[in-house]
């Protein structure tokens, strides 16, 4: 799925997180950076759920910037998606996750 | 076999840590809500976060049901063709008006369980009754497919379809809560009430409770996890009513084995409708356990 622009999803309240995708240079490959308050702990589970995410979701090269407020794997997964989704201006089933 | 629904927990779709906690309140259902508890701009975010902790997350017995948004609208085909996949135990579908509406829904489900390796048929379905065209159809939406397993009344929507405002007493809805009750009852599927939208107002829903009890309910939506023990406690049969119908099923079973086609119980004969009640108190209080 190619990124097209730049679009966010989710929230900063406790138990969700703020997913912001934006585009990048083909070929660039993945700029993930991520923030979170359990960054110590889980910062290593969080970077391979967006990773994995983003490959199913067929996304080769983006910004990706994770904003994670003690977040379960399922809402991280779920967040990114919707991030990825309105960057590529996508309509759901288009590209199966 | 039959599930309690005496309460059913609305959770907005679009609130992780409240769908996360989903399970742990005690609710017999949860009613993931893509529909008016999510803006229109985070309708894409609500269908991928439930579809996602669907997924994962361990509801245990609690039965995960979703309402997707109405037929007429933009959003009904893209929530069945996120949800299907993860297998919810039923959909729950707003503004139900007429049989077409749920056979539509009914044919969406065949065709999207078949590409998802979903069990044909297993996933279920609650057509909600919120216009006035629904409440006079209700009989026929219960009927429509077997897939129905409840009928549901929407009190705000059908409230505001009348032009009247809902009330703390509920009088304006006696009509269509006979009728749906009525309908649900005749085509053999569970009738379920509406919300009670004060949550400080315990004793308003405690009485709104009993009355849709008598009426013949089966449960309540809730929204907030305060209201599932009030009105768990008022579906409950009292102690006394179970003590008295196990009493009436014994003597009509010693009756029986003595081959005696009448059923006595401290001097008095127990009509066939009496004993009937006793085993639906029996069921209940086994159900509710």
């Amino acid at each position: 799925m190619k990124i097209l622009c730049t679009a966010q999803a989710g929230t900063v309240e406790s138990s969700d997180a703020l997913v912001t995708v934006g585009p990048t240079e083909p070929g660039r490959g993945l700029d993930l950076k991520i923030e979170s308050v359990v960054e110590r702990q889980f910062g290593e589970q969080i970077r391979q759920v967006v990773s994995e995410t983003l490959c199913s979701l067929g996304v080769d090269d983006a910004e990706v910037r994770i904003n994670d407020r003690g977040a379960l794997d399922c809402v991280i997964s779920a967040r990114v998606e919707t991030a990825v989704r309105r960057a590529a201006n996508a309509q759901y089933g288009e590209v199966r996750p | 076999m039959k599930r309690p629904r005496r309460s059913m927990l609305y959770i907005p779709g679009n609130n992780p840590a409240m769908l996360v906690n989903g399970g742990v309140f005690g609710a017999d259902a949860l009613l993931l809500d893509l529909e008016d508890a999510v803006s229109v701009r985070e309708k894409d975010a609500a269908r991928h976060l439930v579809r996602s902790v669907i997924r994962t997350v361990n509801f245990g017995s609690t039965e995960v049901t979703v309402r997707i948004n109405g037929r007429g609208t933009p959003f009904f085909e893209d929530d069945l063709a996120a949800i299907v996949p993860v297998k919810p135990d039923a959909i729950r579908l707003p503004k139900t008006e007429c049989a077409e509406d749920v056979r539509e829904l009914d044919r969406m489900l065949s065709e999207l369980e078949g590409r998802a390796g979903v069990k044909p048929g297993s996933i279920e379905v609650m057509p909600m009754i919120e216009t006035a065209v629904g409440v006079e159809n209700a009989f026929e939406i219960a009927k429509a497919s077997v897939r129905v397993v409840a009928i549901t009344i929407g009190g705000q929507d059908l409230t505001a379809d009348m032009g009247i405002q809902k009330t703390r007493g509920g009088n304006e809805l006696w009509y269509a809560r006979t009728r749906i009750v009525m309908a649900a009852k005749a085509a053999g599927v569970d009738a379920l009430d509406t919300v009670f939208a004060d949550v400080n107002d315990e004793a308003g829903l405690i009485d709104e409770t009993r009355m849709v009890r008598e009426l013949g309910f089966d449960g309540k939506a809730v929204i907030n996890p305060r209201q599932i023990v009030p009105v768990h406690r008022v579906f409950a049969p009292a102690a006394k009513e179970v003590e008295q119908a196990a009493r009436i099923v014994n003597a009509m079973k010693e009756a029986e084995s003595r081959g005696l086609g009448v059923v006595s119980l401290d001097g008095r004969m127990i009509d066939a409708p009496v004993v009937r009640r006793a085993q639906k108190i029996l069921e209940l209080a086994a159900l509710y356990r």
